[in-house]
């Protein structure tokens, strides 16, 4: 057997409170798309920032083509041959794009040369880039080429992918993916971290599977069905979320037209949005992050005023209405930002309870708020979403990010939504909580509330969907019921073209 | 090396503790300026925190000046601290006390020698009514056009100051003053003076309404909706907005609440202890009510002491400067050192120190 380019040995970190790898070993060989499997916190990042040398572990060792690897920076990882792609680009939207991959590199050459270099790198493995382009103006799959392009500039030998895909179209994956596979052909190795598991029986030829900082598994993802990498990632038998046949209700959500710009200089502004939702019913908003989502959650849930007439609930107009007054009338929302949006991070359970609680829960009386009560708020929604926690006095920062999601998702719930709107709801949630985020709406939605679901998450919307719409650049598709959709449809409406753009839901 | 950490949940413990184990540090740093000046540091110490109270020789003198001193400090940290915990940095109290005293000071000349029960009332709004419009300069110019408010209401004491010279020498000077500027004697003007309510004690109406204003803090505070919108907008802006909070409601609620709380600080001294409008009628009560609002922790109740012991430093800086013969700059010296430690304590309330071997970041 020939030596490994990368043989990490009994590695441990351990951080206050947490342990974040505990004797983890692994190989990566020559030539080889190795899938880095587990759930939020299991331990991949920290493994991946001690490859690239930016913490260094507590024990063990990392043995580079048979000899010892101990990078205590990023520079020196760079210069054995590591390359890495986060999942969160280190971009400046006011630069352009060669600018931009000369500020990443240790030793850039004159900014003429490196244009010709990055058009040839480009033109080799297939990811058209103009180098002279402002990257304000590019999509995210072409942002993240950008960090592409920056990574193969260096020559590496091992590049890194932090979930790279789930920015992208399922048509910008496949290009990744042929971008990827030509790497692999040409002796180059790639670590690529995930939870997308189809992504990863597609592309992956071994894969090595974390749980709580362990490795748990090793297997050929090939030889694997999604749902047997999933129950090693999760480590127990996964509960599919499930809801009996049903007939939609009267419209309960009515968008007609509305046109708003954003607030922000770098936001989207929304165009000739129209769609109705009806009772019941779980319509699926899919999307590439950055092309209207916040903006439509902020006009549905208050923060973004419209004209009167552009939003209706329940047939009664409420585009000119603050948060509370559509709260009042069952419009809730849970917005993607946990941490100082849905929730303000330094504030206990039962004062994040009243945010959202205060009017229709009656917790406030003639301006006073009644404490007591609140807390009791929190406390149910702790226990009827199994929040775990010691206890409503917590501060809000101190949950994980799954815990959180199912207090913010389960304080709208409880509140009886007519229409509930939430944005990335398992976004960041480990497995577990994410099934049980996604069974809660579905029970919602079987109840007679109308939900809508923003999400990323492509395999999320088909899951728990009836119907599906796309958002793209501002605009949203026409609604198509999810039953006989496929992806390469789906793909199409992401990317814009709408077949039927007259044909009103 | 040593590493910060952040807590998982902020300290309690740290933060009753911080503001004991600042004024500690004060004294010991001060103790070493004094030496440092050529004094003894103990001696100067006691003089400033135990003589004012204790010494027989001061304290009928001080004891009452306590109340005197602490009552604006307190009223005007009252106002301030909710805006700082709503993240609305009124920097410019100092402004609003001063045109406060002003209108309060201008109904009470242009009544002046008639009696009347209402002239003192009208005082009372019309110094209220001054300390809110001077704040209303930032709170519009910050909704409308996004300035900052630090800035425009710091300038704006600037503005103030001179408007008060110009009005001590001018419009308000004591027609039978032999041309000296100041006003007329308010505090000799039976309709409109803020006498002392009980002899000896120091309290006037500005102690009692510091003291209301304590009171209505805390259940602004702790028990109403608004309290928690102007906590919620301060640590979280968009979680506010989320919550149906509009931010520029809060901007000018804030501002001319604390604004307001100011200008009648101003008119009860100006028509009590400081008895007319002068030159020098401002001492910093606006800039010291800042340092009293971080020490009392933002926290009403924590106010009312933290403006006690401010007035203790004045007070016996004060007996200081006279009986040791310091200089006047080391007593503001020493207010300041009293914020500045606080501060640099306070990171302890939501972070650990650490001893660790360095680990590239």
């Amino acid at each position: 057997m020939s030596e490994p380019l990368l043989a990490i040995e009994g590695m441990t970190k351990t951080y206050p409170g947490v342990v974040a790898n505990s004797d983890v070993s692994f190989d990566i060989g020559k030539g080889e798309i190795h899938a880095l499997l587990g759930e939020n916190g299991a331990g991949k990042s920290t493994l991946v920032k001690a490859i690239y040398g930016l913490i260094r572990p507590d024990s063990g060792s990392m043995r580079w083509r048979g000899a010892p690897f101990t990078p205590s920076a990023p520079h020196e990882a760079r210069a054995a041959g590591v390359a890495m792609v986060f999942q969160h680009f280190s971009l400046f939207d006011a630069l352009d794009v060669a600018e931009n991959v000369a500020l990443g590199m240790d030793n850039p050459p004159p900014l003429r040369r490196l244009a010709a270099q990055i058009r040839k790198v480009s033109q080799d493995y297939g990811l058209p880039l103009d180098p002279d382009q402002l990257l304000g103006d590019l999509s995210a799959g072409q942002r993240q080429r950008v960090e592409i392009v920056r990574c193969l500039l260096q020559d590496p030998h091992l590049l890194i992918m932090d979930e790279p895909t789930s920015v992208l179209t399922p048509q910008e994956v496949d290009t990744l993916f042929r971008t990827l596979r030509q790497l692999r052909s040409e002796g180059r190795s790639i670590l690529y971290i995930s939870h997308k598991l189809e992504e990863i029986r597609a592309l992956c030829d071994k894969a090595t599977v974390l749980r709580l900082g362990k490795v748990v598994g090793r297997c050929d993802p090939r030889q694997k069905t999604a749902r047997e990498l999933a129950e090693m990632m999760v480590g127990t038998k996964l509960h599919q979320p499930e809801r009996p046949p049903h007939a939609p209700g009267e419209v309960a959500l009515e968008i007609r037209a509305l046109n708003l710009a954003s607030p922000s200089p770098f936001g989207t502004r929304l165009k000739e949005v129209s769609i109705s939702v009806h009772a019941g019913e779980i319509l699926g908003i899919g999307g590439v992050a950055g092309n209207g989502q916040d903006e439509f959650l902020a006009a549905l849930s208050g923060e973004m005023r419209a004209p009167r007439g552009a939003v209706f609930v329940k047939g009664e107009p409420v585009g000119h209405l603050g948060p509370n007054a559509r709260r009042a009338l069952g419009l809730l929302c849970a917005p993607e930002q946990r941490l100082g949006h849905a929730a303000a991070p330094e504030m206990t359970l039962t004062e994040n309870a009243l945010l959202t609680g205060a009017w229709r829960q009656k917790l406030v009386k003639g301006g006073l708020v009644n404490w007591t009560k609140t807390r009791g708020f929190a406390e149910a929604v702790i226990k009827r979403f199994d929040v775990r926690t010691p206890g409503p006095q917590v501060v809000a920062r101190a949950l994980s990010g799954g815990n959180l999601q199912k207090f913010v998702i389960g304080r709208e719930i409880m509140q009886r939504p007519e229409v509930l709107v939430v944005n990335q709801p398992t976004w960041g949630v480990d497995a577990a909580a994410a099934a049980a985020i996604r069974q809660a709406l579905m029970d919602l939605a079987q109840g007679g509330a109308a939900v809508v679901v923003i999400s990323q998450d492509l395999d999320e919307l088909l899951e728990i969907a009836d119907s599906f719409a796309a958002l793209n650049a501002g605009r949203l598709t026409a609604k198509r019921p999810v039953r006989g959709l496929t992806l390469d449809q789906i793909g199409l409406m992401l990317g814009g073209a709408d077949e039927d753009t007259d044909a009103a839901a | 090396m040593l590493r910060l950490e952040k807590r998982p949940q902020p300290s309690a413990a740290w933060g009753w503790a911080t503001p004991v184990l600042a004024v500690a540090l004060t004294m010991v740093a001060g103790g070493i300026l004094f030496a440092a000046l050529g004094k003894d540091p103990f001696a100067a110490i006691k003089m400033i925190f135990w003589d004012p109270l204790f010494n027989p020789q001061f304290a009928s003198y001080s004891r009452p000046q306590l109340l005197v001193k602490a009552g604006p400090l307190i009223l005007i940290a009252v106002g301030l601290a909710i805006g700082f915990r709503a993240g609305i940095w009124n920097i410019g109290a100092e402004g609003q006390y001063i045109i406060g005293a002003l209108c309060g000071a201008a109904v009470a000349l242009a009544f002046f020698p008639s009696p009347g029960w209402y002239i003192f009332p009208l005082m009372v709004l019309a110094g209220a009514f001054g300390g809110w419009a001077w704040a209303m300069i930032p709170a519009i110019l910050k909704t409308r056009f996004n300035t900052n408010e630090i800035l425009v209401s710091l300038l704006l004491v600037y503005v103030a100051e001179k408007i008060l010279a110009a009005m001590a020498t001018g419009r308000m000077r004591n027609p039978d003053g032999a041309g000296f500027p100041g006003s007329r004697n308010i505090a000799q003007y039976p309709a409109a003076s803020n006498p002392e309510l009980i002899a000896n004690s120091g309290m006037h109406w500005g102690v009692v309404t510091a003291f209301i204003a304590v009171i209505f803090a805390y259940i602004l505070l702790h028990k109403h909706i608004l309290g928690y919108q102007v906590q919620l907008a301060g640590q979280a802006p968009r979680a506010a907005r989320f919550a149906g909070v509009a931010p520029a409601r809060l901007v000018v609620l804030c501002l001319g609440l604390s604004g307001a709380l100011a200008g009648l600080a101003g008119l009860f001294e100006v028509a009590g202890p400081a008895r007319m409008i002068s030159i020098d009628f401002n001492v910093g009560y606006g800039f010291t009510a800042i340092i009293v609002a971080f020490l009392g922790r933002l926290h009403p109740v924590g106010i009312v002491l933290a403006g006690l012991l401010m007035a203790l430093t004045y007070i016996g800086g004060e007996l200081a400067q006279f009986m040791l013969g310091l200089p006047s700059a080391s007593i503001q010296v020493f207010q300041g050192m009293l914020l500045f430690f606080l501060l640099a304590f306070d990171v302890l309330s939501n972070y650990r120190i650490r001893f660790a071997r360095a680990e590239a970041a």
